[in-house]
């Protein structure tokens, strides 16, 4: 993976009338876990959609190796994988189907194989056949969550990613979370969990204070 | 792709908006009576306005599962221009919902006691003009995205826009009966399609970046 940067310039964040962040600035660098701390309705999600490019930003400006991710869109999209409170499943589609879906928008070229694999990991290898209305929300979470085995983004920006799972699914998340932070990855999560989030280096933002 | 194989396990909905359009055209000749004549005169524009109606009720469900599960979002962050996939979104939409009515079509104008000819020439309009109504539409949909009430709104936003479409269509089976060439009416209907196709897909892109905010 080559080297990856995200910077956060003054940015500014209105929802309606109520202004939720202004003048946030920050950068990121590869290896790093940027976790946004801050209470319920204090911006954090729309700070993930900000970044991600799904709200536009007020004022401010959100670079990617330097350049601008809403310009550059394509180059960014593909660096990027975004899980937010929606799993963004297709309800009536089995699990594998679904991430096969996910694989070929992205471009990526991945075998059965593969997906089977990412499956089992996260302990679906009996489900992988079914469709995702079936199971359960947790399980539902880790087909979500088996996408991040299977794309080779740089940064992941995980919203809630906890939410919904066991103890053993959360330490298998938090597993993958190290490899990926450890190879050079960046992540962008929130969490109200507590949840010993320790990797590499860890940058912490509080929000709403 | 995933569009139809998502149609295969919902195959009820498919079949609404196809039932719906036969079962409209069909109450006509029951409401207006057996006048061989007057049905023949009516018959396309019979049609063509079951068509709109039933190319309308599967509309707000274009983009709103995407919505509402969140796969949308996704769409929106896959490294590919945004208008392709509502292209290949619209497309699956006509396959479903435009070419049963362009198929059955033929059958329903036979109530009508059209002919040969005519009946030709009224599926050849519906080819040309059902793709335009997913494409019009889906700027609609997408605008009228995660608003109440949204199944209205839509249809207020989008019928007035479906009304060239309507004209020269069911004009086209008119010209046609009446003797003169349809030449004309058709390739205005053809030049409607490639503008929609051009400009539609970018449309509804942007507006459906506006609404998922």
């Amino acid at each position: 993976m080559d080297k990856g940067l995200l910077e956060i310039r003054e940015l500014e964040c209105v929802r309606g009338d109520r202004q939720l962040f202004s003048d946030l600035s920050f950068s990121l660098e590869a290896g790093t876990l940027l976790h946004v701390h801050g209470p319920n309705g204090s911006g954090k999600t729309t700070l993930l959609r900000a970044i991600a490019g799904l709200v536009l930003q007020e004022s401010g400006e959100i670079l990617w190796n330097g350049e601008s991710s809403g310009k550059e869109k394509d180059e960014f999209n593909r660096e990027l994988l975004y899980l937010g409170h929606h799993y963004g499943l297709k309800f009536e589609l089995s699990g594998y189907e679904n991430l096969k879906v996910f694989a070929n928008l992205s471009g990526s070229d991945i075998s059965e194989h593969e997906v089977e694999a990412a499956l089992q990991r996260f302990g679906l290898a009996h489900c992988v056949e079914l469709p995702v209305k079936v199971l359960s929300q947790g399980q539902k979470r880790r087909v979500a969550l088996a996408r991040l085995l299977l794309q080779s983004s740089k940064l992941w920006i995980l919203d809630e990613p906890f939410v919904a799972l066991d103890v053993a699914a959360v330490e298998l998340l938090l597993e993958v979370i190290k490899t990926h932070v450890a190879n050079g990855g960046m992540v962008i999560l929130t969490t109200h969990q507590e949840v010993a989030v320790e990797v590499g280096s860890v940058q912490h933002l509080r929000l709403g204070q | 792709m995933r569009d139809l194989t998502l149609a295969m396990r919902h195959r009820s909905d498919v079949l609404t908006t196809v039932f719906f359009f036969i079962i409209v055209v069909s109450l006509f000749p029951l409401g207006v009576g057996p006048e061989a004549q007057l049905l023949k005169e009516m018959a396309a524009g019979v049609v063509w306005v079951a068509a709109l109606l039933a190319s309308m009720l599967s509309l707000t469900r274009l983009f709103a599962d995407d919505y509402h599960d969140g796969t949308l979002e996704q769409l929106l962050l896959v490294p590919q221009p945004l208008s392709l996939i509502v292209l290949g979104k619209v497309l699956a939409h006509w396959i479903i919902s435009g070419l049963p009515l362009v198929l059955m079509s033929p059958l329903l104008g036979l109530q009508f006691g059209l002919e040969g000819d005519a009946l030709i020439m009224l599926m050849l309009t519906l080819l040309l003009g059902t793709p335009v109504l997913s494409l019009v539409g889906s700027i609609g949909a997408a605008l009228t995205l995660g608003l109440r009430g949204g199944g209205v709104l839509v249809s207020l936003l989008v019928l007035p826009l479906y009304i060239p479409v309507l004209i020269f269509g069911a004009g086209a089976v008119a010209a046609n009966a009446a003797g003169m060439g349809a030449e004309g009416h058709l390739s205005l209907m053809g030049a409607i399609l490639l503008l929609a196709l051009v400009l539609a897909p970018w449309a509804s892109a942007a507006a459906l970046r506006i609404s998922v905010e």
